[in-house]
């Protein structure tokens, strides 16, 4: 089992991936027999350039796309800077980590209640203020432009940098750079960006490139707070696959074709931006030119957080006040009467316990393959070489680009809307995550302790199962909730391997969210939220619960 | 009791780092092997305790009492090895640690519990069973990694200079500690350093490694 | 237990009328006779038998709760009548269910299918039942089939399609229009009239996007109005859509830019419509049921001064079906959760308004005086249009008219 731990490991992503794609390049270029289509031929792309709003939706994709990528990295690295202090660096982590929980639609949802022109905000203002005793005729959600779109991927995606930023500083030691910089007499803005960042930046490549390519492609918060006449690009692929006209099929493939043409070409753009931005900062440190005090900048990012955590908490309360709303009328800014109905309803429990199975079977399965594959890494003293860099992939390749090729697939060994076929879909997801949080405590694991426990006769298995696994209980369990918190934000996955048979709460709150019992969906949005802050808080009690008596393990 | 290695030699890649070392360690005696870092002191150790790191490459013999334990995985050599760290685990209690050294052959509750209170009498640190490791002294935790050593019955003994991270006045006393008790129990030792204070307190042969350039 | 309703309407008993009844019983001994036919009622019982302990996944559409609330109840039923466990799987748009049949058949599932009954109408049924993707013909397999008014309601027909007994009819739909009658005082009576209305109220209306079939209907309620022909909407669409379809554009491009964000963005659907209505973001929504009112105003999601409207040359309507998909893994059991859709009882209490409202597609005359006594007339709500101001329903045009307008709105206004 151990020596074929990395070979499951990558076939469990890779095979999903891999014949997905197949089966979407294919139809693409007109081959799918059982749907007529015989020949090659580039009719998918003629019929997919002639669809209406096209050329809208492909702007409106890449324009949201890099101003999320752009603006999250830039906000996520003034935050870093300014809070160059240990204590400030805590509140904010502290201030952040929720919204780093929450899983996307969730939270996109909660904005949408705050937002909105029938929103939080607007009923808290009005009428004493705005004057307004109707809502106004306003798009601040689903706006033409896509802006709420992107502040609710910027509102995800800065905690997440954010937090990437600070472990690369941790991991480096890049802040003693910075030290060195300062006594120099360069200010920290400065040298931020000539000293620490080009430090970080190895680590920092792929949450940036993960980053880009899930604003790019992603559909549940584009169906939540985007446009629809065009809707993005990935919308748009979603429903031709959805089409009743079964010819839709093939420009649909062809669509989701491009749009990870689009996705590679961000990500190309991003190391082309990465080698210029590198010869700026070469030749401007050169220059020996101080400065970068900054505390205008200081001052604007602090306020930029605080920003970010009122939108990110009142995103959820408003999420919790119409969960529990009877009448709740504009411009009232509380319910009118209050009704737990919602959290009665016997909707919520079906998808909740998926939501639940579903996140528990795919974490354990790849907690166990991650562990395998690392317990094998130690046994041997050899590190997988380049062939790790495709645990990166689920990431970076666009999940409609390959998730109805796999659900063909899944539909051909008739698995598909099975628990095989959800998990396995989780896990394509889940895997990376849990693999990426694993491997570095695993690996920083003294391998004397297990040489000393072979010298008094400890088998390998009695040494795994008393000594690794016990010691790696914190990286295992912290693993396990954040692919726990990543199985239970899956929308498109569910969707497309459930069969429409299993709703989990992330299909549930979308769907509820175009349409349905606003206050059903703001129950299963707050669910939503609160499972993976429970796996979270479970994983930090857990073991200090159990290593209560044991110091040591604190210093881990 | 009795350990032998024969025509050692101990390669990473195309580089050779140990040629045709063989040595013999009677019964009871302490053999000293010298050498400054990098000369494959610990991979000779390694070697003999069946944990080569990745990428080296080794032939030659380990012989346990004359049998050849070469191709044995190294929980059954009964090898036993104490690194310059103490390596108790961290998530088990002091009594915890010396019950996992402990040989199995000794059974029953009372028993085992019997044996790791004379283990900590002999170490002097009598009645410390239930503390945690993390609250003892850096010599209390040496002298409890020697007895969960000593408590897996183990037929020779490895010594990657256990002494190095104590201070001076410390180093003496449990290096005498660890040679007494080694003798005591007629276990072949292999000591590894690069002190020759612990050469001489070893009072056995002494192996000088050379750097290979040295060697050619 | 799910609470009994008490039905309030059977205070007033029909009239004892001997005529009536011999009409009646003529009608029960031909529907007994065929139903007494040897071979079809040991097909009806062994359908039955095979049903029994099975699991159905009725793919429905799920934006409504009161629908899901009604299907949930159907499940109830089954599950104690013939042990059948009903799986509601719940669709944001048919068309999903409808690709998910398409990519067993590409994958070359021809049986195990995942989708056993599925609710649907016009385009989704001709683009399945053209492509041979529809178990049947199976209407008049099942015993209530016999009950079905197939004359004065369009139950045979879908889209004026004919429905060969590929479909299985459950409810009847009917558009209508609600208003909070405490800012529109007067509802306009025609789609030109809605038209100028919203001109003279800005952003006040808005209509689900044409892609959900509620916006579709929109715009196939204003083509019918404007239409220069009506009756050639009965056919197919061809070269004639320019000219039919002329008068709709010219009215829709005058409306778009007073309606809910000029016209650029559109509600999802049904749901979407009546949340803004609520928020008071608009004042007067389409609807496809005509106790939508009745029911949002009992659950609170819309204020108690909403009311129903209808233009005066009536409105469309049409008929929801059920149909089997070809590869369906529980065929038997699908068909008898059809047939239950088709009783008296289930007929009965979808059309009570303070549940789903729903007209039923049964012939009353046909049933006994027990079960018809289950749909005698509702007490006056003020909410509630009574069916003589609904009136007769307009037929739906020929799906191809829905496709086309579809398109052809993306193509003018979405792009």
């Amino acid at each position: 089992m151990i020596p074929l731990a990395p070979v499951l490991l990558l076939a469990a992503m890779l095979v999903p991936i891999g014949a997905g794609l197949a089966a979407t390049v294919l139809p693409a270029f007109g081959w799918l027999p059982a749907l007529g289509g015989h020949a090659p031929s580039l009719q998918p792309w003629r019929d997919l350039l002639a669809s209406p709003g096209l050329g809208r939706a492909v702007a409106l994709t890449i324009g949201t796309g890099l101003a999320a990528t752009t603006a999250s990295f830039a906000v996520a690295l003034a935050l870093a800077v300014a809070a160059r202090r240990p204590a400030m660096a805590r509140v904010v982590t502290a201030l952040l980590a929720p919204l780093l929980a929450t899983p996307h639609a969730a939270m996109a949802i909660g904005l949408g209640f705050l937002i909105a022109p029938s929103g939080w905000l607007a009923r808290l203002l009005s009428p004493w203020l705005t004057g307004w005793s109707t809502p106004p005729d306003l798009a601040t959600v689903q706006d033409p432009w896509g802006i709420a779109l992107t502040v609710g991927l910027c509102l995800k995606e800065i905690p997440y940098l954010l937090l990437a930023i600070l472990a690369a500083l941790a991991q480096a030691d890049a802040m003693a750079a910075r030290r060195v910089a300062a006594a120099l007499g360069y200010g920290p803005w400065r040298a931020w960006a000539l000293v620490v960042l080009p430090r970080i930046w190895p680590q920092m490549r792929l949450p940036v490139m993960a980053v880009l390519a899930f604003s790019l492609s992603v559909v549940d918060v584009a169906l939540i707070l985007g446009p629809s006449a065009p809707p993005t690009l990935a919308v748009m692929v979603l429903r031709l696959f959805a089409d009743a006209d079964l010819a839709r099929w093939f420009p649909a493939c062809a669509g989701a074709l491009l749009l990870a043409g689009i996705v590679a070409a961000g990500l190309g753009l991003l190391l082309l931006i990465e080698r210029v931005a590198a010869r700026i900062g070469t030749a401007a440190s050169r220059t020996g030119r101080r400065g970068g005090t900054g505390s205008a900048a200081d001052a604007a990012s602090m306020c930029a957080a605080i920003l970010l955590a009122l939108l990110g908490a009142g995103a959820l309360a408003v999420l919790a006040l119409w969960s529990f709303a009877g009448a709740w009328r504009f411009p009232d800014v509380l319910p009118a009467r209050w009704s737990a109905a919602a959290w009665q309803a016997p909707m919520l429990r079906g998808p909740l316990l998926a939501t639940i199975g579903i996140g528990l079977a795919a974490t354990i399965l790849a907690l166990l393959l991650a562990a395998l594959c690392l317990e094998r890494e130690q046994r041997t003293g050899t590190r997988p070489g380049r062939s790790l860099a495709l645990l990166y992939l689920p990431l970076l390749v666009p999940q409609i680009a390959f998730l109805s090729g796999f659900q063909q697939m899944l539909v051909r060994a008739n698995l598909d809307g099975g628990a095989l076929a959800l998990v396995w879909s989780h896990l394509v997801f889940v895997l990376p995550y849990v693999f990426l949080s694993l491997a570095d405590p695993w690996r920083a694991l003294d391998p004397r302790l297990a040489r000393a426990a072979a010298g008094l006769g400890a088998s390998p298995a009695r040494v795994l199962l008393r000594i690794t696994l016990p010691l790696m209980l914190r990286p295992l369990l912290a693993a396990g909730a954040v692919g726990f918190a990543v199985s239970a934000g899956l929308y498109l996955p569910t969707l497309f391997a459930g069969a429409g048979r299993v709703a989990t709460l992330a299909t549930e709150a979308v769907t509820l969210s175009s349409g349905g019992d606003r206050r059903i969906g703001a129950a299963s949005a707050l669910l939503q939220a609160m499972l993976p802050l429970l796996a979270y808080a479970a994983a930090i009690l857990l073991p200090a619960w159990t290593a209560r008596h044991r110091r040591g393990m604190a210093l881990q | 009791m009795t350990l032998a290695l024969e025509a050692v030699t101990l390669s990473v890649g195309p580089r050779t780092l140990l040629r045709n070392v063989s040595l013999a360690v009677p019964s009871g005696e302490v053999v000293t092997v010298m050498g400054p870092s990098g000369v494959g002191k610990s991979s000779l150790l390694a070697f003999a305790s069946g944990a080569l790191a990745g990428g080296m490459t080794a032939t030659g013999r380990v012989l346990i009492d004359g049998r050849d334990v070469t191709r044995e995985p190294p929980h059954r050599r009964g090898i036993g090895i104490l690194f310059q760290d103490d390596l108790l685990f961290p998530h088990m209690s002091v009594a915890g640690n010396l019950l996992f050294g402990l040989h199995p052959s000794l059974r029953g509750r009372t028993a085992r519990r019997a044996a790791i209170s004379a283990a900590l009498a002999e170490a002097e640190l009598p009645g410390l069973e239930h503390r945690d490791p993390a609250t003892l002294s850096g010599g209390q935790r040496a002298r409890v990694a020697l007895m969960r050593v000593l408590l897996s019955r183990p037929r020779a003994l490895l010594l990657d200079e256990p002494f190095g991270r104590l201070d001076a006045a410390l180093r003496d006393r449990f290096r005498g500690f660890v040679l007494a008790a080694a003798r005591a129990r007629n276990l072949p030792t292999l000591l590894v350093t690069h002190d020759p204070e612990d050469a001489r307190a070893a009072a056995g042969p002494v192996i000088e490694l050379a750097p290979p350039a040295a060697r050619v | 237990m799910p609470r009994r309703r008490p039905f309030y309407r059977c205070r007033e008993p029909l009239e004892w009328d001997p005529r009536m009844t011999l009409a009646r019983r003529t009608v029960l001994a031909t529907a007994a006779a065929s139903l007494a036919f040897p071979a079809r009622a040991a097909d009806w019982t062994s359908i039955e038998q095979a049903a029994r302990g099975k699991p159905v996944f009725w793919n429905a559409w799920a934006g409504d709760d009161r629908t899901n609330a009604f299907i949930a109840w159907v499940g109830e039923q089954v599950r104690a009548s013939h042990a059948i466990d009903v799986h509601h799987v719940r669709l944001r748009d048919t068309s999903e269910a409808v690709a998910r049949v398409v990519a067993e058949k590409a994958a070359g599932r021809t049986e195990g299918g995942s989708v056993d009954l599925v609710w649907i109408n016009g385009p989704n049924f001709l683009s399945m039942k053209e492509q041979g993707l529809l178990f049947g013909p199976v209407l008049d397999t099942l015993p209530n089939a016999a009950l079905v008014e197939r004359v004065t309601k369009p139950t045979v027909v879908d889209f004026t399609v004919p429905t060969e007994g590929f479909e299985i009819p459950w409810r009847m739909a009917r558009v209508v229009f609600i208003a909070d009658g405490a800012r529109v005082k007067q509802p306009p009576r025609s789609m030109a009239a809605l038209g100028a209305w919203a001109t003279a109220n800005p952003g006040r209306l808005a209509h689900p996007h044409p892609r959900n079939f509620l916006g579709a209907t929109f715009l196939k309620q204003a083509l019918v109005e404007l239409a220069p022909d009506r009756a050639a909407l009965a056919s197919p669409a061809g070269e004639n859509f320019t000219v039919m379809t002329a008068p709709l554009w010219a009215w829709y491009t005058t409306l778009r830019p007073a309606l809910w964000r000029r016209g650029t963005n559109f509600p999802e659907g049904g749901a979407a419509l009546r949340a803004l209505l609520n928020d008071g973001e608009i004042d007067i929504m389409i609807s496809f049921n005509p106790a939508e009112a009745v029911s949002a105003i009992a659950s609170g999601t819309l204020p108690p001064t909403v009311r129903t409207f209808m233009p005066d040359g009536g409105t469309i309507g049409n008929c929801s079906f059920n149909a089997i998909a070809f590869n369906a893994a529980n065929r038997e059991a699908a068909m008898v959760l059809a047939n239950f859709l088709l009783s008296p009882v289930a007929q009965a209490r979808a059309a009570d308004p303070e549940i789903l409202g729903s007209p039923t597609v049964l012939a009353l005359d046909r049933l006994p005086q027990a079960d018809r006594a289950r749909f005698a007339a509702a007490r006056p709500i003020p909410a509630l249009l009574t069916d003589a101001e609904l009136g007769p329903a307009l037929p739906e045009p020929h799906p191809t008219w829905m496709t086309r307008l579809t398109a052809e709105w993306e193509r003018r206004f979405a792009a």
